[in-house]
């Protein structure tokens, strides 16, 4: 029987107590019902699969042979200087040898297209920290960054719980497959300004998460020019950038500065981390790299609260600065993702279902508009609930992404095995060929 | 350009106290025994560098944790995505029967109520931002650890309320001293949410005392308030009195379950015990269920890597391992900081008597032109430009005495403490003699002008030490 919490416990915090932690949306909810019955191939095959979990287990048997190789990566050599210079590095600054393979390894995957100064990045355990790190530092409470809809849930907690700071979205929808637009951006910064909010930034994700797609040159330089016009910051979240189909379809904030000298990039900022792209969430591997030199200094001192394990940099430095194994990396995690989008493609057209066109990322965005009973929220959490419990798939519902049509769904497919996706796949088609046949019943 | 927030343009961050000027300077000229022994040598960077061999010989014997092995099997997958808040399971479990062990197994500690963090930095400010609104304050024992400066008060807007300790009684804490403290703060319009103390303390070097305990828990009673207790060098106690944590004094006066039982909260970290700062290891014990779980919650931003983690549980649920490296640490501590106070005293340098710590609380007022801060800075620069060693002074640890200075002695190697120690001398002889101190004008004073340097030296040279070719 839960108990009614009526008023903030003694002596918390408010932000101890509010609810911008966001843990309460249907977002997690479907966690907790994979939780209590996740879906084994042998012992529990017909459980919950997982579907709701951007995370990528495609390319491990890569990182594993690199480690197999590379003993000298996991350990600390002979001698006594290694182990203890390693255990005794916290300096916020990071172990030059991991900026600089990071550094190196942002270029790759932009194929060579944006040069990165190892000087302009800044650790952080995880994006997550990225993001909240660069939000103390652009805004103050009570500000707003405005971030376009559908928007990665975490962001609610990410970017508003503890620094005070709001979202403000903008509006995009399937008309011009959700691209963002002028007019959206304008609308956006209206809204705020309406509600005496001062706007500090634009947030965008690159390629998008839950799209699954990349923004495209021309709208990159429409959102540039528009936070120089209203000068105001612009973060561009580039986690999946690794993630991206085919190489040559994704465009960096970066390359747009590059093309136009640097001129004005001092409000740029680009949010990155290897839990995507490497698949190694648990490592906590993110960073900020900052156009602006006011900003590095200070997310560098930021960074205090949130270092990088030095073993992991250790680690880290020693994979990515080997050329070899990241450029074979890069290619063969993209085929990999790619042939698995298209897997789910053709599995959910052949049931009659349309996904928007993406081009990168662990998941699709699916379209169940036409399944919905009522095109409302309430209907599309129907529908969830419905692939929840009768379907039993854990997938994303368009609505704890803020996104403003009802009836679509963030679909994940890299943390399976292919084998579980077939499995996923038969189950929508049964679904789908049950809901035909009482429909026709239905008719008769 | 729109400028930046004002967290970002403030100056809470304090990255520009004396503190970090004096690393600046050593960072420009750092001693080294070869390549540069005239450099500074650094005595103002409270690491432990005593214990390592015992990690290397370990970490040869079991080369499975670091290669992501267990029983001959990989579960680097299985690590790689590992990322609940909620921390490894055999990680919390090995970590809460270390502290237990650390505190005599006189008390246990419950995973579930644990909160793993990356370091104490990231704990410290997560429990402020839970337990405190902006505005609000904490009230803390001076003198402190300058990074709290940072720590408690930088994103989260917390202000630090000082309850003033001197050196009368040692720098304990004192129920006047509390209740200044507390009053301080109303007459601030602060509304108090608690007292954080550091317990073995940075800088003092010493443990709280029972009374000490006793006197804050019936504090925090009344004023119904929050306590935490940092007790980050709890492994480096190496002498009597001995260590009592904050909860075995709570469990004593029966108060589990009670309502000041949920307002206790520990934090701990492997930085000063293990001497592993770059892995980030911090953790926040509370008993208040709904502290746990925001401070969980918020970890997400600050989460330790799960292969740290790995590595760690297999280290500390060697029980063979532990239990001879707790009390091999300590000896060793004991050691160097009777090294470094006995050569202090042959320099007619004092120290606070201490049990614990990295480094000992120097008393150089004697040494001061005037009982000021400007000669205590005067002093400082000296030492660090003339002397060549970074020692914090007591004014970037908001001591409200001046002349007193904190040396760490565990960051380096015998033959530089010696150095260091000698360096120390030297500058004490000629400080004396050149009548830069108050007390200067005895005849004893100009006896010792008339004898040149290395007479003094042998004059008070250690028995147990070589001679000093330096």
């Amino acid at each position: 029987m839960a108990i009614e919490i009526e008023q903030p416990s003694v002596g918390l915090s408010k932000v101890a107590v509010s609810e911008t932690h966001g843990e309460d949306s249907p977002y997690f909810a479907g966690w907790k019902a994979y939780d209590e019955n996740p879906y084994d191939e042998l012992t529990n095959p017909s459980g919950v699969i997982q579907m709701g979990l951007a995370e990528n287990q495609v390319s491990f048997d890569l990182l594993e042979a690199f480690l197999e190789t590379h003993s000298e990566a996991s350990s600390w050599g002979k001698g006594a200087s290694g182990f203890r210079e390693n255990a005794l590095f916290q300096d916020y600054h990071g172990l030059l040898s991991f900026r600089k393979a990071m550094a190196s390894f942002m270029e790759q995957i932009r194929g060579g297209r944006a040069k990165f100064d190892p000087e302009r990045v800044v650790l952080t355990a995880g994006a997550t920290a990225a993001n909240e790190l660069l939000t103390f530092i652009l805004a103050d409470p009570g500000d707003a960054l405005l971030v376009p809809t559908p928007y990665y849930p975490g962001f609610d907690r990410d970017l508003r719980w503890r620094t005070g700071v709001k979202i403000v979205p903008i509006h995009c929808d399937s008309s011009n497959n959700f691209q963002i637009t002028p007019q959206a951006l304008e609308a956006a910064y209206s809204e705020a300004e309406a509600m005496n909010i001062k706007v500090r930034g634009v947030l965008i994700t690159n390629p998008s998460n839950p799209l699954g797609a990349t923004i495209q040159r021309s709208v990159l330089e429409e959102i540039f020019d528009f936070v120089t016009r209203k000068n105001i910051h612009l973060v561009s979240d580039e986690i999946y950038s690794g993630s991206v189909f085919s190489s040559s379809e994704f465009i960096s904030i970066a390359e747009i500065l590059e093309a136009r000298q640097n001129k004005n990039s001092e409000r740029v900022h680009i949010v990155y981390s290897l839990s995507k792209d490497l698949g190694l969430p648990g490592f906590r591997v993110g960073t900020i790299y900052s156009y602006n030199d006011e900003v590095v200094t200070t997310a560098r001192r930021m960074s205090s609260f949130t270092l990088i394990s030095s073993q992991t940099q250790h680690l880290l430095a020693s994979m990515l600065s080997n050329k070899e194994f990241t450029e074979n990396y890069i290619k063969t995690n993209r085929e990999r993702l790619r042939k698995r989008y298209n897997m789910i493609i053709e599995g959910l057209r052949s049931a009659g279902i349309e996904c928007l066109k993406g081009n990168a990322g662990l998941f699709c965005w699916m379209n169940l508009s036409p399944l919905l009973e009522k095109p409302t929220r309430e209907g599309e959490l129907a529908l969830w609930n419905s692939m929840l419990h009768e379907v039993k798939l854990n997938i994303s519902p368009g609505s704890s992404c803020h996104c403003s049509e009802p009836g679509w769904f963030r679909v994940c497919f890299a943390n399976m095995s292919e084998q579980t996706l077939e499995v996923a796949l038969k189950r929508i088609h049964n679904f789908m060929e049950k809901r035909e046949r009482d429909r026709n019943l239905k008719v008769i | 350009m729109r400028h930046l927030s004002t967290k970002a343009t403030c100056n809470s961050h304090g990255q520009d106290s004396s503190y970090f000027l004096g690393w600046e300077e050593y960072e420009k000229n750092p001693y080294d025994e070869v390549q540069n022994p005239k450099g500074i040598i650094q005595m103002g960077l409270a690491e432990n560098q005593l214990s390592f061999d015992l990690l290397e010989l370990w970490l040869e014997k079991n080369p499975e944790p670091a290669g992501f092995k267990r029983d001959g099997k990989s579960i680097f997958r299985e690590l790689a995505l590992f990322q609940d808040y909620h921390g490894l399971p055999a990680f919390k479990k090995a970590l809460v029967e270390f502290m237990a062990e650390i505190r005599g197994n006189r008390v246990s500690f419950d995973p579930n109520h644990m909160v793993l963090t990356a370091g104490a930095t990231s704990a410290n400010e997560t429990l402020m931002f839970c337990l405190a609104e902006p505005g609000e304050a904490f009230l803390l024992p001076t003198p402190y650890y300058p990074g709290f400066d940072r720590d408690l008060k930088w994103r989260t807007g917390v202000e630090i309320v000082p309850i003033h300790c001197t050196s009368s009684n040692d720098f304990q804490i004192t129920e006047t001293a509390l209740e200044a403290a507390y009053h301080e703060a109303q007459q601030r319009n602060l509304r108090v949410k608690g007292v954080l103390v550091t317990n073995p303390s940075n800088p003092l070097g010493t443990t709280l005392s029972r009374s000490e305990l006793n006197l804050l828990i019936s504090f925090i009673t009344t004023k119904g308030i929050h306590l935490i207790s940092d007790e980050i060098y709890s492994g480096t106690v190496f002498s009597s009195p001995g260590f009592v944590s904050v909860m075995e004094v709570l469990k004593d006066r029966n108060c589990d379950e009670t309502e000041v039982w949920d307002r206790v909260h520990i934090v701990n970290s492997l930085s000063k015990d293990l001497g592993l700062p770059g892995f980030r290891v911090g953790a926040i014990y509370s008993n208040d269920d709904m502290v746990v779980a925001a401070a969980t919650k918020m970890s997400s931003f600050g989460l330790m890597s799960s292969q740290t983690q790995y590595l760690l549980s297999a280290l500390l649920s060697d029980k063979k391992f532990t239990k001879n490296y707790i009390s091999e640490n300590q000896k060793r501590l004991k050691k160097r900081q009777n090294m470094l106070v006995m050569g202090l005293k042959r320099a007619g340098i004092s120290c606070l008597k201490s049990n614990a710590g990295l480094f000992c609380w120097v008393n150089m007022r004697h040494l001061l032109r005037s009982d000021t801060f400007e000669a205590e800075m005067e002093l400082w620069k000296k030492i660090v430009y003339d002397v060549r060693l970074n020692i914090s002074p007591g004014s970037s640890c908001h001591c409200t005495e001046p002349g007193w200075f904190r040396v760490c002695f565990a960051n380096m190697t015998e033959e530089t403490l010696d150095l260091a120690i000698q360096r120390l001398k030297d500058f004490v002889v000629e400080h004396t003699a050149n009548g830069h101190s108050k007390s200067n004008n005895s005849s004893k004073n100009s006896k010792r002008k008339l004898l040149p340097k290395w007479v003094l030296r042998l004059s008070s040279r250690d028995r147990d030490h070589e001679p000093d070719e330096r």
